[in-house]
């Protein structure tokens, strides 16, 4: 394995705020208590992903999944903390005609292509506009792209409401491969495919790791893909990592209560006549976390100092971290 | 099996559009019995919650049912007049949705909108429908019944807003509860928790469940019985365990096989090529043909449905029948 | 996974925009006949000196002595005065048709500025967000909170006439209305994937805006642009009416429809209903067509 990892973020947090509105402000003169509103999407994450590495990132609403997807992909900046992609701050890199290191794919195939762009202005302009291409090699460059994501190259003149769902997202995958990147972030893209198409996608992502030697961070709440694409997985909830693992240790023997619990409720294809609900209580919203532990009031194991005290990443065993008092 | 609460019986349903008539549901038939759980699973396009909806008598002009009957208590849903299905329609039947907000008027407090769910069907006064509604919200888990009662749709987070829905749905003990993909845009762990109160109140009240959903998983952990639909017509129909361990039609392995299974990791996942046609586009013969690579001159003619095992019926002239060694 | 996969899976060929566009349109009789009626006003005015007996404005053809003729008549040399006379004789027919004219290219003339301009600060906005967005937007709201008949008439009162002048007028009143519009679409299509997706593809913001962000918000243009002509015609016509903005050498049909006020109540009905029909009958074909226009460019309906 290659020494410096190809994504490091080091104690990365996202805050967004609403501030209170001008009249809200001048009804806090008066002594009204508006606040500004803050949600701690991401909360003092960090992480590596090694050059080549499958990384899954699991986790329910408000786990803040898709946040460190964008910051990963630059679409955020943080609040705090540093990304660094192939050792240097993104928000720096000047895109050229080597490329762009990251690109991300995005859940919904209907509303992440233009629709008023063909395909091959979607998939070549910007190679053309940075120097990746001359307009002569164009349409070859968008030809070979197209045909390496299992699209005809005969159909670049269409628009995308003319293609599949399945389709639509091979045409994000080729908009992605055109800028040569190294890293794909994978936000739910397959979620919003039917079932028989998901195997598709996911054999074509495997398919492009093995040729392009590319390095994923696969976002996703299903469990089972993510089970079966990555070499690690991390999981988040409401902004924090919880546990961190190798995918077989991860999903054989679960260590966070959190992730004991996810995946007693996951249904699987073998799991026959399940008897649910092993989960109390409600997701809590992100404008008011808990305390101390996130988890604590939905854990069945929580003691005093789970509400007090927050609890650190630490390693429990080799490469394997959690974030518990309890473990 | 005579508990047999509903029963319907080559079921189709049409829409004319310019291009001709598309038959979303084609001559589907199926039992629901009482106090167990049929899955009935399909992907995008394949009519699953058409069927359920026609159930219910809730398809929007100028679709229609153009064939086959829908036999309950004795009677057929199809002839009647819209009276008599509104005293059905919330009483006796009833129908949970992908969106909560499609049960929910959201200008309306839940206890407001539950009163009035009591009040269609039953002759009560508001205490009495209030004290119902309270614990309807109990009984599917909802604490704090009485605060509930009086927020608005919006205060409450999706997974709440579903058991409401599902409150609402049994509020007067139907025989029959269809639920087209309630928990697919909820979390696993809220899924999970509804999954179990489903599960026990059909249990305690005896209601047989309809339960449509794309997700073979959820159906493997719910469900007794399943039905698999292709290009609006049923494929394969059978006990749980045996179409989900022995499948016989080609498309029900596809699918099974399209899902990650724990064990084989990092395995390309084997890929139905193509996709479903559309409604508008469908072959001559068997509907899955052109993506099955089991398919000869014999699949050009419409397969019938045939029980290829005890309780395990199939729509295909070379079903996936192990000859037993 | 094979080519022959995805060739098998693609859609059929479908017609481009434009065709399903305007097939989709014609479904409706009635948009239909306004589209119709639309195209024939828009060339009755560029014709007009075709396809009018007489030059209402040349004062050698006008003669005096030819006034109040009711709809039918003759001149003594001949013509017929198709819907009668005004005041000065001049052929009610001919002066509509010139008055179209005029009021259709002020009305579309002031309407196109009045979108660019609008658009562009609309644009502005939704992108730059923060105090840019907000100042322009108060901007916008004070400018629509002003009548626009009074906005109006107190520019062309400072101005003068002219047709220069009452074009600056209605650009200025209109202006808002489009970046309100625009920025409103802009600030939806903006939180898209796909803008997303372009700025991670770090695209110039040159490029985002007008290249990516524009195309997606011209559908709502076009159905505003269309009514926000006809309400530009109507507009104009009112100042024209009050004897603001247009010189009388090139009256519109609301100066023809003033000018003829005067004569209602001695009987002399057909000087100021014609013109009246004229322009109702225009500006209700453009809202017909803007109406349908947005049904039909609906995202939401589209399949």
């Amino acid at each position: 394995m290659n020494a410096a990892p190809i994504v490091e973020l080091r104690g990365v947090s996202k805050r967004f705020v609403r501030r209170a509105d001008l009249a809200a402000r001048l009804l806090n003169l008066v002594g009204a208590g508006h606040r500004d509103e803050i949600v701690h999407a991401v909360d003092d994450v960090s992480f590596t992903i090694a050059r080549g590495e499958v990384l899954g990132l699991v986790g329910e609403s408000g786990c803040g999944k898709s946040t460190v997807g964008r910051l990963v992909a630059d679409l955020l900046r943080p609040s705090a903390g540093a990304v660094r992609i192939k050792g240097e701050d993104p928000s720096r890199a000047r895109p050229g005609p080597e490329g762009l290191a990251v690109q991300m794919i995005f859940q919904d195939p209907f509303s992440s292509l233009n629709p008023r762009k063909r395909v091959r202005d979607l998939v070549g302009e910007a190679p053309l506009a940075h120097g990746m291409v001359r307009r002569d090699g164009l349409a070859d460059h968008v030809a070979a792209t197209l045909a390496r994501c299992g699209l005809d190259p005969a159909y670049a003149g269409r628009f995308p409401h003319q293609f599949s769902g399945g389709q639509r997202q091979r045409i994000g995958i080729a908009r992605a491969l055109a800028v040569k990147p190294e890293i794909l972030v994978c936000d739910e893209a397959i979620s919003a495919l039917d079932v028989s198409i998901q195997a598709q996608i996911v054999n074509l992502f495997m398919d492009l790791r093995d040729e392009l030697g590319l390095t994923y961070l696969f976002i996703s709440h299903d469990l089972g893909v993510v089970e079966h694409v990555s070499d690690r997985v991390l999981v988040m909830y409401l902004g924090r990592i919880v546990e961190s693992a190798p995918a077989e240790e991860l999903f054989a023997a679960p260590q966070h209560p959190y992730t004991r619990a996810l995946l007693g409720e996951v249904p699987r294809l073998h799991r026959r006549k399940l008897a649910f609900a092993q989960v109390k209580g409600e997701i809590p919203s992100p404008l008011d976390p808990p305390s101390g532990c996130h988890f604590h009031p939905r854990c069945p194991h929580a003691v005093a100092r789970c509400a007090a005290e927050r609890p650190v990443l630490k390693q429990i065993a080799p490469g394997r971290l959690a974030a518990c008092h309890l473990v | 099996m005579n508990d047999v609460v509903l029963s319907v019986r080559d079921l189709t349903t049409g829409f004319p559009t310019p291009a001709g008539e598309i038959r979303a549901v084609d001559g589907v038939s199926l039992d629901v019995v009482r106090g167990r759980v049929l899955g009935l699973v399909g992907e995008s396009g394949s009519g699953k919650s058409v069927t359920g909806f026609s159930i219910m008598g809730l398809v929007d002009p100028p679709g229609r049912i153009t064939g086959g009957r829908i036999l309950f208590e004795g009677q057929d849903l199809r002839g009647l007049d819209e009276r008599a299905w509104r005293a059905i329609r919330g009483a006796r039947i009833a129908m949970v949705f992908q969106d909560p907000m499609m049960t929910l008027n959201p200008v309306f407090r839940i206890g407001t909108q539950m009163i009035e769910a009591v009040k269609a069907h039953t002759r009560a006064d508001t205490r009495t429908a209030r004290a119902r509604a309270r614990d309807a919200l109990g009984r599917v888990g909802i604490p704090a019944p009485d605060e509930r009662l009086d927020a608005y749709p919006h205060q409450l987070s999706g997974g709440m807003r579903q058991r409401v829905a599902i409150a609402i749905a049994l509020l007067h003990g139907p025989q029959v509860l269809i639920a087209d993909e309630p928990t697919t845009a909820l979390d696993v762990t809220i899924q999970g928790q509804i999954l179990a109160e489903v599960q026990t109140l059909c249990r305690e009240s005896g209601t047989g469940l309809v339960w449509i959903t794309h997700d073979l998983a959820v159906v493997a952990g719910l469900a007794d019985e399943v039905a698999v639909m292709y290009a609006g017509r049923i494929v394969e129909q059978g006990r749980v365990d045996d179409v989900l361990d022995r499948p016989l039609h080609p498309y029900t392995r596809g699918l099974i096989d399209s899902v990650p299974q724990p064990g084989a990791r990092k395995r390309r996942l084997a890929q139905i090529p193509g996709r479903m046609p559309s409604p508008l586009e469908l072959p001559p013969g068997c509907a899955f043909a052109p993506r099955c690579d089991r398919a000869d001159a014999a699949c050009a003619r419409p397969p019938a449905f045939s029980q290829v095992r005890a309780e395990h019926s199939a729509r295909c002239v070379h079903p996936l029948d192990d000859v037993p060694a | 996974m094979s080519v022959a996969t995805a060739r098998d899976a693609a859609a059929k060929p479908e017609p481009g925009t434009l065709r399903r566009v305007a097939r989709e349109y014609l479904r409706s009789p009635g948009a239909t006949i306004a589209l119709v009626v639309l195209v024939l006003v828009v060339l009755a005015a560029t014709a007009a000196p075709l396809l009018s007996p007489q030059d209402p404005y040349d004062l050698r053809q006008v003669d005096v002595m030819d006034n109040l003729q009711p709809p039918g008549s003759r001149s003594w040399g001949g013509m017929l005065f198709l819907l009668g006379t005004d005041g000065q004789g001049r052929d009610i027919y001919s002066a509509i048709l010139y008055g179209l004219r005029t009021s259709l290219v002020v009305g579309v003339l002031s309407g196109v500025l009045a979108l660019a301009f609008g658009t562009l600060i609309g644009l502005v906005a939704a992108s730059r967000g923060g105090f840019a967005d907000t100042l322009i937007m108060r901007l916008v709201d004070l400018q629509l909170s002003l009548p626009p008949i009074l906005v109006a008439l107190i520019l062309l009162v400072l101005l003068g006439n002219g047709t220069d002048k009452i074009i600056l007028a209605l650009v200025v009143v209109q202006w808002a209305f489009f970046a309100r519009t625009v920025r409103g679409v802009a600030m939806v299509e903006n939180a898209r994937d796909y803008m997303d997706a372009a700025r991670g593809l770090k695209l110039s913001p040159l490029r985002l805006l007008f290249s990516h962000l524009l195309p997606n918000c011209m559908p709502v243009l076009i159905v505003v642009g269309t009514v926000q002509v006809a309400s530009a015609i109507s507009l104009e016509a009112t100042l024209s009416f009050l004897g603001l903005g247009l010189p009388p050498t090139e009256p519109s049909l609301g100066l023809l429809i003033a000018n003829g006020f005067r004569y209602m109540m001695s009987g002399n009905w057909w000087v100021s209903v014609f013109p009246g029909l004229a322009l109702l009958v225009t500006i209700m074909a453009f809202n017909v067509v803007g109406d349908r226009l947005r049904d039909v460019l609906n995202p939401r309906l589209q399949p």
